[in-house]
């Protein structure tokens, strides 16, 4: 019955859908107030179903119901119960219900908190919440139905693709997908202002906090992404600019570019063109994203399986793009700003060019991802672009850009005179120096890594004299030190919410110029007994011991590392042979600190354990990339705290 | 600014649409094997049924073979159906249809047998040597095999009515 009753529920949400979303639309329209409470009882409906079918996916999971074909095409008796769960949204169908549902919650929660505080544009923002929920659900009916009945149904599943077989799937997906679909909210609210000519700062404020929290849930899908590949792939990297990789970071990008541009607008009442231009690229780079997963159009490991999805989804963001830019179009004379640049030395000017290096980087971010395609149309080759070329480009403008991250909260709005820059940046710039010459002299070579770590200085240089002066004016007004300190934190939270994500995105940059830069490893055989040596590390393999898990067969390699301080470490890296795969996966066994990760990756082996292949690897300053996740993380929570009216 | 200009934005986005409808036509999946053109492997089998099968005894014939797993679903499940009807039809033209089972239980690999009432002789490969001879790297993969015993087309994934007959159609025209 589950079948049934699942694709059942969707239809009707997807009916529920396309009504509420014309209510809303006509209610906006003539104003009457009865049509929209009717979208609302709509969308509360589509809720719920989605929910109800959502839930019921996850039933047929846990209790093996292989009659519904996507559960025997993603499970078997033998996989784990967490692993049952993260397996419904493994692949494409389950992948596109749990987006549904996300943008069914989110609506839901625009619902409670926007139904009157923002009158004017909610009709509207109703309407195109529902119209985008409606294509998600069109999906789940016709090309990629997540309810569909296998008969006869087979005694067992397929069987989860192995390497979905970790903590980070629970995690990755779900992070990322509420990154991807909290921009239909900001995106909403766009198009509703763009219809009701306010196109003013009443959308942008609205959604302020909407804009954090997707953009903080897509970078930490990134950085959950980084770390699934650090540990689980095996090759030591979390990052190898992949499609889908790409797929994700360019939305980052660009909302990363918005968070910053919407403040310009709020202070000067500029940008405004450029900000809803923005907004609907993010939005569009994230249904490109899913294109690009689902389609097959382009090569990659992530790549779901391709069938007409990719058309649906072509044809929805062509309708996207295309009406969106021609409601933009139409309104071009609402949005011609108000302010003026006044200097090129200002905070106006640093916000533009942070925005001109963000959407280049996207730029050459969608150029290097669709290149192979582009080849393909007009000279009918095949070619791949890979990291050197991403790198290449990306990398000055990120050193760009971290400088304009010390620069941008502390110049000068309209124009910065020479006082305020000497006041401003004169320790800073002068520890960011002293940092580089003691790098230097510290032995560190590489030209790229002393130039971005002296800048991470001096950008956290700039913090502090920041953090230091707000402390020294509250402290002359008699409070004492700490009380000032948090006092500042949640009185300014907005201002030192910020402050706190750019030293997350600090720590990231350190850890990423680290790992790229001192990173050392080492790939060979070792008799049992046998020892290596690498960076200061001795390996000694002791031996290998096979064993039967629950859905495969397990071989572990078991090594003692020693450093010559601290007790020797035992480390067991394994190879896990599934039935249904040809080649093994790697089971990778690290110990990570924060000056270095010992990580290690067993290669090849003799059967009767006598020698094996290993990959050593000693990772610098990886941790601090996750380190800077949960710094962002603390720094996102402070900044969508609720504003307190100021007192002091 | 003109009047017209203003439409230049939507305008721009219509080539990179256009790029990613090209997409389409392309096939990311279409990877020549090097086994195309030569001669396929010989290989001797025992059928679930205990008959010995073997490619030598359908020299001279078309052959299809076809690798497929019980656990390989959906794509093998959609598959059973239409290899079954194509032996149905293609029999009496001489045409062969040999399955080859890999990494299976013999029960759950009778029971899809079983369930889809195919007819064609099916047969485990114990220790996985045709399959490793046939570079098979993920289930189903189908060879077809001309008259002269070499191996002609390659397909990834699961086949359809269509292409069955067009492969061997294409395959019957050709002089023996």
């Amino acid at each position: 019955m589950i079948p049934e009753i699942g694709y059942g529920a969707l239809l009707v949400a997807l009916v529920l859908a396309v009504y509420g979303s014309a209510a809303a639309g006509i209610g906006g329209h003539t104003g009457r107030a009865a049509y929209v409470e009717s979208a609302q009882h709509a969308a509360l409906g589509v809720f719920v179903l989605v929910t109800l079918a959502f839930a019921l996916l996850t039933y047929a999971f846990l209790v093996f119901d292989f009659s519904v074909r996507y559960v025997a095409a993603n499970t078997n008796r033998g996989t784990p119960f967490y692993y049952r769960i993260t397996a419904v949204w493994g692949a494409l169908e389950g992948s596109i219900i749990l987006w549904a549902w996300m943008i069914a919650m989110y609506t839901l929660i625009v619902i409670l908190r926007h139904r009157r505080n923002a009158r004017e544009f909610y009709p509207w923002v109703l309407t195109v919440l529902l119209s985008v929920l409606a294509f998600f659900l069109l999906v789940m009916t016709v090309p990629a139905p997540p309810f569909q009945r296998l008969t006869p149904a087979p005694a067992d599943g397929r069987g989860l693709n192995p390497l979905l077989e970790d903590s980070g799937m629970i995690t990755h997906p779900v992070a990322l997908y509420l990154g991807f679909t909290g921009f239909t909210v900001p995106f909403a609210f766009a198009i509703a202002a763009l219809i009701t000519r306010r196109v003013g700062d009443a959308w942008i404020t609205t959604t302020r906090r909407w804009t954090i929290v997707a953009w903080y849930f897509l970078s930490l899908g990134l950085l959950i992404g980084g770390w699934w590949s650090y540990h689980v792939l095996g090759w030591g990297g979390y990052w190898a600019w992949d499609p889908v990789e790409n797929a994700a970071f360019m939305p980052w990008l660009t909302g990363t570019a918005f968070l910053h541009s919407v403040m310009i607008q709020e202070r000067r009442r500029m940008l405004k063109l450029w900000n809803i231009a923005l907004v609907v690229l993010t939005f569009s780079l994230t249904l490109f994203g899913t294109f690009l997963t689902r389609s097959g159009v382009i090569a990659s490991v992530h790549a779901f399986t391709q069938g007409s999805i990719g058309m649906f989804f072509l044809t929805f963001l062509a309708l996207v793009v295309l009406g969106a830019l021609a409601l933009l179009a139409l309104r071009w004379d609402d949005l011609r700003g108000q302010g003026e640049l006044d200097s090129v030395v200002s905070r106006e000017s640093t916000f533009l060019l942070n925005n001109v290096m963000l959407v280049a980087a996207a730029f050459t971010v969608f150029f290097g991802t669709v290149f192979p395609l582009l080849a393909e149309a007009t000279r009918g080759v095949k070619v791949s672009v890979g990291a050197p070329f991403f790198n290449s480009v990306n990398v000055p403008l990120f050193l760009g850009l971290i400088f304009l991250m010390g620069v941008g909260p502390l110049i000068a709005w309209r124009r910065a005179s020479l006082n305020n820059l000497v006041r401003n940046f004169l320790w800073p710039v002068t520890i960011g120096v002293v940092a580089a010459a003691v790098f230097r002299l510290l032995g560190v070579r590489s030209a790229l890594a002393v130039l971005t770590l002296a800048l991470t200085v001096f950008v956290a240089a700039t913090i502090a004299v920041d953090f230091a002066r707000a402390t020294r004016a509250r402290g002359r007004l008699g409070e004492r030190l700490l009380p000032a300190m948090g006092g500042l934190l949640v009185r300014h939270n907005r201002r030192y919410g910020g402050f706190v994500i750019h030293l997350g995105i600090l720590l990231v940059a350190v850890g990423v110029t680290g790992s790229q830069a001192w990173s050392v490893q080492d790939e060979l055989t070792l008799r049992r007994g046998e020892s290596t040596e690498l960076a200061g590390y001795r390996v000694r393999f002791d031996g290998l011991a096979a064993s039967e898990e629950s859905n495969h067969f397990k071989v572990t390699g078991t090594f003692t590392v020693t450093n010559g301080r601290g007790h020797p470490l035992t480390l067991s890296p394994a190879k896990k042979f599934y039935p249904r795969d040809q080649t093994p996966i790697a089971y990778v066994d690290y110990k990570l600190g924060l000056r270095e990760d010992v990580y290690l990756v067993l290669g090849d082996f003799a059967r009767d354990g006598s020698q094996a292949t290993v990959k050593l690897q000693v990772n610098r300053l990886v941790s601090w990339i996750w380190l800077g996740g949960v710094v962002l993380t603390l720094g996102t929570a402070l900044a969508v705290l609720p504003e307190r009216r100021k007192t002091a | 600014m003109r009047r017209a200009w203003r439409w230049l934005m939507p305008l721009a986005a219509l080539p990179v649409l256009a790029l990613l409808a090209y997409g389409f036509r392309i096939d990311t999946r279409a990877i020549p094997s090097p086994l195309v053109g030569r001669p396929a492997a010989a290989f001797t089998l025992t059928t679930f049924g205990g008959e010995p099968v073997s490619l030598e005894a359908h020299r001279g014939r078309v052959v299809v073979v076809n690798f497929w797993a019980s656990w390989c679903n959906p794509a093998c499940y959609d598959e059973a159906p239409v290899l079954e009807r194509g032996w149905r039809a293609y029999r009496e033209r001489g045409v062969a249809v040999l399955g080859v089972d890999i990494q299976d239980t013999p029960e759950a690999a009778q029971k899809f047998i079983r369930d889809f009432s195919l007819t064609f002789p099916n047969a485990p490969d114990p220790g996985g040597k045709v399959s490793i001879d046939y570079g098979v790297y993920g289930v189903p993969e189908t060879f077809f095999i001309d008259r002269h015993g070499r191996i002609r087309v390659k397909h990834v994934g699961a086949l359809t009515d269509g292409l069955f007959r067009e492969h061997v159609d294409r395959l019957l025209a050709e002089p023996a």
